[in-house]
């Protein structure tokens, strides 16, 4: 079977993998590249643990075929921290203990950041309309909302 | 099993002949539907062929002929649009509503047509505003209307070998706008049970001069509604008008029995969509 050579960013690094035509980002992210962060849920683009940003785009990792990301940048959630400081979002999901098992924590926090890059002072209401493709069976969704507002405030004043 | 080629070509006619080298490969833009309908057993492609790397089918052109829309733009891109958002407030508002921000980073409002759910939402708008679908194929390029796209559940007018390369919606007439409203029974990620588009055009007075309302989810295609636009043209909108146009909607929808609704609910929210969508284009259309 012959093979495909993708060349791309991932977070911020030159990297390159083999794939097949019909694998998938969250495939070659997770089986290939061993960047386990981004998770699995339901590979059916409902659920938004896969979530990643491919050129800086939310977009859910089952659904982009690996193939397609040649010459594109994209940034999981081992991506979002800025070296040895987390990123502000994912500082707060530890402050308000906006999880439980975990699998869902990386998608949300990747979008999350998405939302915050492309609004830094949601409401409430645009936050839980942002986040609705996250699916939370664990915790409900209280904690997280809390925590993305938390580290919107936070940004703001980082910015200020 | 055969592995599945990816191809991605960088212009339409690349594409065409990609198509025409074979007939099983299948044209891939945001693969919301098509990477699931494989996974799920559906006919497996020899091959993706991947448009998105072509630069028109991306694209969003608003000018004075109106909006050029590439069919493989994410519908995240056609609501975010300020031109497109301004001249066509309900497709926008329908491109808004599929899935979630990650489906709308990927899905587009040409996958969303060509896929051909009853249920879906960008067709409605689309026919509404007289939406043309520029198809690219081995004969060159042919255009279809909108509502005459669709052909049944699941099935549309593309031959072999053709694929939908952009649709073009006709700038509108002065003091004209759109509405499109969808009932769901959670507020986000969910199907339509009913969704109403209606695209309204007034004179200088507030009369109504020329109307057009589309139905999604209550037939197995998008239904047009030209008894409900009569019912609208002629008038100032007022509340008898809006009337009529829901008594013909509720006539015009031939809806089905399943766990989404049931055909005596699903016709009542039809009349009571067209109502309000109307009322919303009438009063978008005042402003412009």
């Amino acid at each position: 079977m012959s093979r495909i050579h993708v060349e791309t960013t991932i977070n911020g690094e030159p990297a390159e993998f083999l794939c097949s035509g019909e694998d998938t980002l969250l495939t070659a992210l997770r089986d290939t590249l061993s960047l386990t962060g981004t998770k699995e849920g339901c590979s059916t683009g409902d659920c938004g643990a896969c979530s990643v940003l491919l050129d800086g785009r939310l977009v859910p990792g089952c659904l982009v075929l690996a193939a397609e990301v040649e010459g594109r940048t994209v940034t999981t959630v081992e991506g979002i921290a800025d070296r040895d400081s987390l990123h502000p979002v994912q500082q707060a999901f530890l402050n308000q203990a906006a999880l439980q098992c975990g699998i869902c924590t990386p998608g949300f926090m990747v979008a999350a950041k998405a939302l915050l890059d492309a609004n830094p002072d949601p409401t409430e209401q645009e936050a839980r309309y942002w986040l609705a493709g996250n699916l939370c069976r664990c915790t409900g969704y209280d904690k997280i909302i809390r925590a993305v507002l938390d580290a919107a405030a936070d940004m703001r004043k980082a910015t200020a | 099993m055969q592995a599945i080629r990816y191809e991605a070509p960088g212009s339409v006619d690349d594409a065409v002949r990609l198509m025409q080298a074979d007939p099983e490969a299948r044209v891939l833009a945001g693969g919301t539907d098509l990477l699931i309908q494989c996974r799920a057993g559906g006919r497996r492609p020899t091959a993706f062929i991947d448009i998105k790397r072509i630069p028109e089918l991306v694209d969003i052109t608003v000018d004075a002929q109106g909006l050029r829309l590439g069919a493989a733009t994410p519908a995240a891109d056609v609501s975010a649009d300020e031109h497109l958002r301004q001249r066509w407030p309900g497709l926008a508002e329908a491109a808004a509503l599929i899935g979630s921000m990650q489906i709308q980073g990927r899905g587009s409002v040409g996958g969303n047509l060509c896929n051909a759910s009853p249920a879906a939402d960008t067709p409605c708008p689309l026919i509404v505003n007289r939406a043309v679908c520029v198809i690219a194929g081995p004969q060159g390029r042919r255009t279809v209307e909108a509502e005459d796209f669709i052909s049944s559940p699941g099935q549309n007018v593309l031959g072999s070998g053709e694929f939908l390369a952009g649709l073009l919606l006709p700038l509108p007439a002065p003091s004209t706008a759109d509405a499109y409203l969808r009932l769901t029974p959670r507020s986000e990620m969910d199907i339509a049970v009913v969704g109403a588009a209606v695209s309204v055009t007034l004179d200088h007075s507030g009369i109504c001069t020329a109307a057009r309302v589309a139905l999604a989810a209550v037939a197995p295609t998008p239904v047009l509604v030209p008894d409900a636009a009569h019912a609208l043209i002629g008038t100032p909108m007022d509340p008898a008008a809006l009337d009529r146009a829901a008594e013909a909607a509720r006539a015009a929808a031939r809806p089905i029995d399943d766990k989404r609704g049931t055909v005596a609910y699903r016709r009542q929210v039809a009349g009571v969509l067209t109502k309000r969508a109307a009322a919303i284009a009438c009063e978008r259309a005042r402003g412009n």
